[in-house]
């Protein structure tokens, strides 16, 4: 049985699957994204609510702890790279409470505008408002598991100052999603 | 991605034992190649079947005057038993054909041809060509095969929903595929899940290409198929989610009640539709051809590749201008992201943008010329052997050809708003996607099938089924172009209501016996396929004398591929070397 040492890129598979897998992403999101830039501008009827009805506060605090748990995301990388892993496991209990503090806001967020009347069906501001947050949520969910299982993996004792690839790809990942919330945040809440 | 596989080196797993986790659930590369081959194979088989029906209807459109229902034909008494309800007689309701030509163009494409020219092949051969003991993401690979089952069982189980399977094309245009019955939404589910399988396939693919080749095998080494299914991987990675957000929208407008692509009162069965509306149905159309552009090359690369590797290993000399075939190949992959507008000349689109997309259209077809040009000057001066791969290959090159040229006077804004949506177009992309990817596909099957289950197949069976399929299909394609080049509309079931269709109409009858010739022509395909699995003549390594590393391990491969990992010491088609000492040169043997 032959196996192969070394990479030829010298990218450990996972990584290059992530980038690779990030690419999809941005695709994903690109697409729905410039639907809605088309249509915000194509279409005589997608009306933008006010922003005091958006509650920009709140989602600019929204902003803030999700911004934050990707410093923390750093700063778990780095202290998994010294070999730390109590501070490991205290980073990633933050980034996961900034990712909580995220949804709950955000559970409080859709509570609220469907109240007010902004819903799914009401106008096409609203569809896109819920699909492109919605699916943001979703990757929010799905990072929160990730980071769970990096926890858990780390705690179990996988990873080693020159070996922890996973949480690398974790932290890229939870980037990603961060930086697809700092996209939508201006063109949903302020533009 | 995050596995515990996570890295290089960590895939020495065992060989695992019992038939379920060998064979069912089974992580080797090879196993689920042939898991998709069958499956594809089978999927092509039904989206055939359905055609047939709907070619039986366009033959004998309308009663003869003659016609008695007392006195059935066999034939009509067989369907009006089977499907009393949407063929009475015989007779095809019209809302059953725009159900089958829906659920054959969503089949052929998404669950036949690229399964089997991307996964199938891809599978079974990329990894032994670039000598690696198996895919980067084994678990990831199994789980691709197993999603992409699902999907297509999803999709196939439309039929069952209220009100039948999805009717608007596979391409879904809205807002009537809003409105649509149930199944559609089946459809939008069903692709979702697929496009979830493609994506794994291509992350894979994309790693495992990039990462794991052998030892002196430079990407200036790779076989052209490899090329071919790198240059795919990305197609689909970056193209695929661009449906998945078109498909998602449409999702949420048919469940959720949202007007992405509902215009402000639409009027439908004489009603004000009631929703918000302010969407707009071209852009479904955009979001809808930005993949499906890319995806007529994900159609074409693969089986461009094999074709490839087919005459390189039967002419015995090495490809003609290899590096021109696969710079070709990479132009192509990148100009297809930038055509898609051509297949929307007729939405109303400013006459400026239309031009922007005639200049790209006809820019990509320049690539496209190259590769074949490469391939036909490859036949130059050779001493070719006519075995059954080889004929198929051979007969590839003018029917692409036809396809392709008759892609141009669609490519003009002014020629196709003549041609758009009628049969010519339907003849031109089968040129491309039948006589063109399928033969080839067929072909590799031939070719790579001692590999994959350590016998060949019959020569005899293999030239009668070669006949059987070329012949047929000219027959049922050719006749396409010229009803089209009359007006004939695609998508209709009864096209003689228009009088300007009765003069070609007499085509839709041969059509009709070529499409049912061809049907029975795969019969000795079906019976040297099993045949050949025992009674096969033994095939040992390298029974065709390539020099590409899949012919340097056992046939078929054990669990891990190579006994040894393989080292490459030269490029791919090193045939007929002067002063070697046999006429072809492995990669992998030391000089
Ligand atoms: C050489 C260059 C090619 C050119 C210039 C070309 C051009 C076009 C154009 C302009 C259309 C739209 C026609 C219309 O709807 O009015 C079209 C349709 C189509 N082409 Fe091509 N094409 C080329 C090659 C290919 C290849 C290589 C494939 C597949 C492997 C392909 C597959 C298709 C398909 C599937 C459609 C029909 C889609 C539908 O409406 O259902 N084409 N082609
Ligand atoms: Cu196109």
């Amino acid at each position: 049985m032959s196996t192969i040492a070394e990479t030829n890129t010298g990218i450990s598979h996972a990584k290059l699957g992530t980038w690779a897998f990030l690419a999809s992403e941005i695709m994903l999101f690109g697409g729905l994204i410039s639907a809605y830039v088309i249509l915000r501008s194509g279409s005589a009827h997608l009306a933008v609510p006010p922003r005091s009805m958006m509650g920009v506060p709140l989602a600019t605090f929204n902003t803030f702890a999700l911004i934050t748990s990707s410093v923390t995301m750093v700063l778990a990388l780095a202290a998994i790279q010294e070999g730390n892993i109590a501070k490991f496991q205290r980073w990633i209990l933050c980034t996961i409470g900034g990712g909580l503090i995220f949804l709950c806001v955000k559970a409080y967020e859709y509570h609220h505008k469907w109240e007010e009347g902004i819903t799914i069906s009401s106008n096409l501001f609203g569809s896109f408002y819920y699909t492109l947050t919605g699916l943001h949520v979703i990757h929010v969910t799905g990072g929160l598991f990730l980071m769970a299982y990096i926890l858990w993996a780390g705690t179990r004792g996988d990873f080693t100052p020159d070996s922890h690839d996973r949480v690398e790809c974790a932290g890229l990942y939870w980037h990603f999603v961060d930086l697809v919330w700092v996209i939508l945040f201006p063109i949903l809440y302020l533009l | 991605m995050t596995d515990a596989h996570g890295h290089a080196g960590a895939h020495a797993h065992a060989e695992p034992q019992g038939f379920i986790w060998k064979y069912v659930f089974s992580v080797d590369h090879k196993v689920i190649g042939i898991q998709y081959l069958v499956t594809s194979l089978v999927f092509l088989l039904i989206g055939f079947s359905m055609m047939l029906l709907m070619r039986w209807q366009l033959a004998i459109p309308t009663p003869p005057d003659d016609f008695d229902p007392e006195k059935l034909s066999l034939i009509r008494s067989f369907l009006n038993w089977l499907f009393p309800e949407s063929m009475p007689y015989g007779f095809m309701d019209p809302v059953f054909y725009n159900q089958l030509g829906a659920m054959h163009g969503t089949i052929m494409v998404f669950l036949g041809i690229v399964p089997l020219g991307v996964a199938a092949f891809g599978n079974y051969v990329m990894p032994l060509q670039i000598g690696a003991p198996d895919m980067a993401f084994p678990r990831l690979n199994m789980a691709s095969y197993w999603t992409f089952l699902v999907g297509g069982i999803v999709l196939l189980a439309s039929f069952l929903a209220p009100g039948g399977a999805p009717q608007s094309g596979w391409t879904s245009y809205a807002p009537l595929s809003v409105v649509a019955p149930a199944g559609q939404t089946y459809w939008l589910i069903g692709m979702v899940i697929i496009i979830t399988s493609s994506l794994f396939g291509a992350i894979n693919f994309i790693v495992t290409m990039l990462n794991m080749r052998a030892k002196g095998l430079t990407m200036g080494r790779l076989p052209v198929f490899c090329w071919a299914q790198l240059v795919t991987a990305v197609l689909l990675l970056l193209a695929f989610p661009v449906l998945e957000a078109g498909a998602i929208l449409q999702l949420l407008d048919r469940v959720a009640g949202t007007s992405f692509y509902i215009p402000k009162d639409l009027i439908y069965g004489s009603t004000v539709f009631p929703r918000a509306g302010g969407g707009n149905p071209i852009l479904w159309q955009h979001l809808f051809w930005f993949l499906a552009h890319p995806e007529v090359y994900v159609l074409l690369l693969p089986p461009m590749g094999i074709i490839a590797e087919i005459i390189a290993t039967n002419t015995r000399k090495p490809l003609f201008g290899y590096r021109e075939l696969v710079g070709s190949m990479l132009l192509i992959g990148v100009l297809s992201f930038i055509v898609w507008a051509h297949h929307m000349f007729l939405s109303g689109m400013r006459t400026s943008l239309a031009s922007l997309f005639v200049t790209t259209t006809l820019t990509i077809s320049v690539p496209a010329v190259a590769i074949l040009t490469c391939l036909l000057m490859s036949l130059r001066g050779a001493s070719i052997r006519f075995n059954t791969p080889m004929l198929f290959a051979l007969a590839f090159l003018p029917m692409f050809a036809i396809g392709g040229l008759t892609g141009l006077p669609l490519g003009f804004a002014p020629t196709d708003l003549h041609l758009h949506d009628t049969y010519y177009v339907i003849g031109h992309f089968h040129y491309v996607v039948a006589p063109g990817s399928l033969i080839a596909l067929l072909g590799g099957t031939y070719y790579w099938y001692p590999k994959m289950f350590g016998r060949r197949m019959s020569e005899k069976l293999g030239k009668i089924h070669f006949w059987m399929t070329v012949i047929p299909m000219n027959f049922v394609f050719f006749p396409m172009l010229i009803q089209g080049m009359y007006g004939m509309q695609r998508r209709l079931a009864v096209p003689v209501e228009q009088s300007h269709n009765l003069p070609v109409q007499g085509w839709s009858l041969i059509i009709g016996i070529a499409a049912a010739t061809l049907f029975v022509g795969q019969i000795p395909f079906i019976i040297n396929f099993f045949w050949s699995l025992r009674s096969g003549e033994a095939a040992g390594e390298n029974p065709w004398n390539a020099t590409t590393l899949e012919w340097a391990c056992p046939s078929p491969p054990p669990h891990g591929n190579f006994a040894t990992e393989p080292e490459v010491f030269r490029g791919p088609y090193e045939y007929s070397v002067p002063g070697h000492k046999t006429d072809y040169w492995p990669q992998d043997e030391a000089a």
